[in-house]
């Protein structure tokens, strides 16, 4: 681990009065799973959205490997290689898982001419194909990607971000809607996906026993504020965030 | 690859068709050049409002844009537009064969250039919207630029322009204009066809699918989208330069821009035939013009009612059209299967 991949510093944003961050720091540390947690409403996807570009934040600053990236927009900070995945999946639904994988490469260096580049090398092909194999849809390569399940389609749509190759990814609720065998399949991927690969990963949950398991820091969100950062231990045994859980307010 | 085979030979019914039916039904020539034009309106449709999802109401607009340019040109190389257009068709001017030839070959590719142009220059405007909103404001688009055109007396205004006759019997020169249709709706199918087997298709298609997904993976989103309207609108343009000299006379309302018949066509013709699909736009346009020519025959009066009433029953009961329908009922025609092996490597997996 050498130093923060994603630095966040000081930022807030508010939706009319309603206040989702307010000047929340959190650092992901580079090659590491830093997990992200909180009750309900505490403005966990927002500080997603806040990263990637999605809307621009009210103060603070994001930077990406030393680049200030809170004025970028989507695209250009995903092709950077900070990816994020939906809390709502979203695949592409009529198309077939294949075409979902090939068209999920990287875009990082693209000219004007790859516009019409040629899909089907075979080096992308397997690539794809290893991939899907890894999360176990190598089966259902050339079925229309709507018409999995739910959690197939969650598990497509982790290949995807995958087939990018990127830096840093962004899970929001990998694990929801998941059955509990298929989790444990999950989180070993996950966890897989972060040795072979090295992509780092910055994940929010809220199935403890998973984040416990899967995280090396944690950082604990409550009505937009930072409340704890630490170990899985020291977050756990925090009584702010068991407070803020329980809601003994 | 099987699919291969029944692309190639579909083309060869298409271009067979083409070349028999002129010579052994001249009559038909006509017809069968509006066809092709159709078949082309249709297709290039598909690209931005099938395989993109974004409904154009207003690709007409490339069409008369195309159609006008190359009025333009092919009178400007030999006279003055604004002097002749003045006139209202009472100067005569005499194009030589040579003149006539250059004019026509250089206002074709100027339409279909003039119009991509148009194209890259409105596109990143009118595809920041999205759903109903791009399809109203296309259509507003196609509305405006003929209301434009209009007032604009440089072209001749309302009263519009008289094109260049043909040199030689008015016979050939139907020929002429049938087989460049022809040409037109054979080239941009087998383009657009191509074009779909590169990321370019995979791109559009994931557009369609989900946007914001697509942002959030970083494509290019803007540039596959204008390109998207560019393809057809280069196609369209040549097009309209080449239906305006086979009309001979053209003007913003019922030839140039002709937004409530061809410009709605070729959306019915592509939802007919299944929109999304390689082959369903033709076998829309080609049904369709059927349907409307007999019913024109057979239903004066009614005609209108027919074409409606396929529209709507179309729209309603049967939004995928006829491909579409041909999909979902037998998906492993299409390639949807499932893959007996689960490994890359093929070993099943008998142990578990």
């Amino acid at each position: 681990m050498s130093g923060s991949l994603i630095e966040v510093r000081g930022v807030s944003k508010s939706f009319g009065g309603v206040v989702a961050n307010k000047e929340v720091s959190i650092d992901v540390a580079e090659g590491g799973i830093t997990g992200l947690i909180g009750p309900n409403g505490s403005g966990k996807t927002t500080l997603f959205n806040s990263i990637v570009g999605y809307h621009p934040i009210d103060e603070g600053s994001i930077k990406f490997k030393g680049q200030e990236i809170s004025r970028l927009r989507v695209p250009d900070i995903a092709r950077l290689g900070l990816l994020r995945t939906f809390q709502q999946t979203r695949i592409y639904s009529k198309m077939d898982c294949m075409k979902n994988m090939l068209i999920s490469v990287s875009h990082r260096d693209e000219g004007l001419g790859s516009m019409f580049g040629s899909m089907h090398d075979r080096e992308t092909e397997a690539f794809a194909e290893e991939l899907l194999e890894f999360v176990g849809l190598y089966q259902k390569r050339f079925l229309i990607a709507g018409e999995l399940s739910f959690g197939q389609q969650k598990l497509l749509e982790f290949a995807m971000a995958l087939m990018n190759r990127p830096k840093v990814l962004l899970l929001d609720e990998p694990t929801a809607g998941i059955n509990p065998t298929l989790i444990n399949g999950l989180i070993d991927r996950l966890k897989r996906a972060n040795e072979q690969f090295g992509i780092t990963l910055f994940v929010i949950e809220h199935n403890m026993r998973v984040i416990m398991n899967l995280a090396d820091r944690i950082s604990c969100l409550a009505h937009g504020e930072l409340l704890a950062t630490g170990t899985p231990d020291e977050v756990q045994n925090d009584p702010r965030v068991v407070e803020a859980y329980l809601g003994a307010h | 690859m099987s699919a291969q085979k029944l692309d190639l030979s579909l083309y060869g019914v298409l271009v067979a068709a083409g070349i028999l039916v002129p010579l052994l039904a001249p009559a038909f020539t006509s017809q069968m050049a509006i066809l092709w034009l159709m078949v082309l309106m249709a297709v290039t449709w598909d690209m931005t409002g099938g395989q993109m999802g974004y409904n154009s109401l207003g690709n007409i607009a490339f069409f008369g844009i195309g159609m006008y340019a190359s009025a333009v040109v092919q009178i400007g190389i030999v006279y003055d537009v604004a002097e002749y257009t003045a006139a209202f068709g009472a100067i005569k001017v005499d194009f030589t064969v040579e003149q006539y030839w250059t004019g026509l070959l250089l206002g074709i590719g100027f339409g279909g250039v003039v119009a991509t142009v148009f194209a890259l220059i409105i596109g990143p405007f009118m595809l920041g919207l999205r759903g109903p909103y791009f399809a109203i404001g296309t259509l507003g688009l196609a509305v405006a630029v003929a209301e434009l055109v209009s007032g604009w007396s440089y072209v001749g205004g309302g009263s519009g322009i008289s094109m260049p006759v043909f040199p030689g019997e008015a016979a050939s020169g139907s020929q002429v204009f049938y087989v460049l249709l022809f040409v037109l709706a054979i080239l941009a199918h087998v383009v657009i066809r191509a074009i779909y087997k590169t990321r370019f298709g995979l791109a559009i298609n994931a557009i369609r699918d989900d946007e914001d997904k697509a942002e959030a993976m970083g494509i290019h989103t803007t540039r596959y989208k204008v390109t998207a309207w560019m393809v057809p609108a280069f196609f369209m343009g040549m097009a309209g330069a080449v239906f305006g000299n086979m009309s001979g006379f053209i003007e913003p309302l019922e030839v140039a821009f002709p937004t409530a018949t061809f410009g709605i066509f070729m959306v019915a013709m592509a939802l007919l035939g299944g929109k999304g699909t390689v082959w369903g736009p033709v076998l829309g346009a080609i049904l369709f013009h059927i349907v409307k020519e007999v019913t024109w025959t057979h239903l004066l009066g009614w005609q209108w009612v027919a074409l409606g009433a396929i529209i709507i029953i179309n729209i309603v009961y049967f939004q995928q059209g006829i491909l579409g329908w041909a999909q979902d009922r037998w998906p492993s025609l299409f390639g949807v299967t499932v893959d007996e092996k689960t490994t890359r490597t093929g070993q099943a997996e008998a142990a578990k």
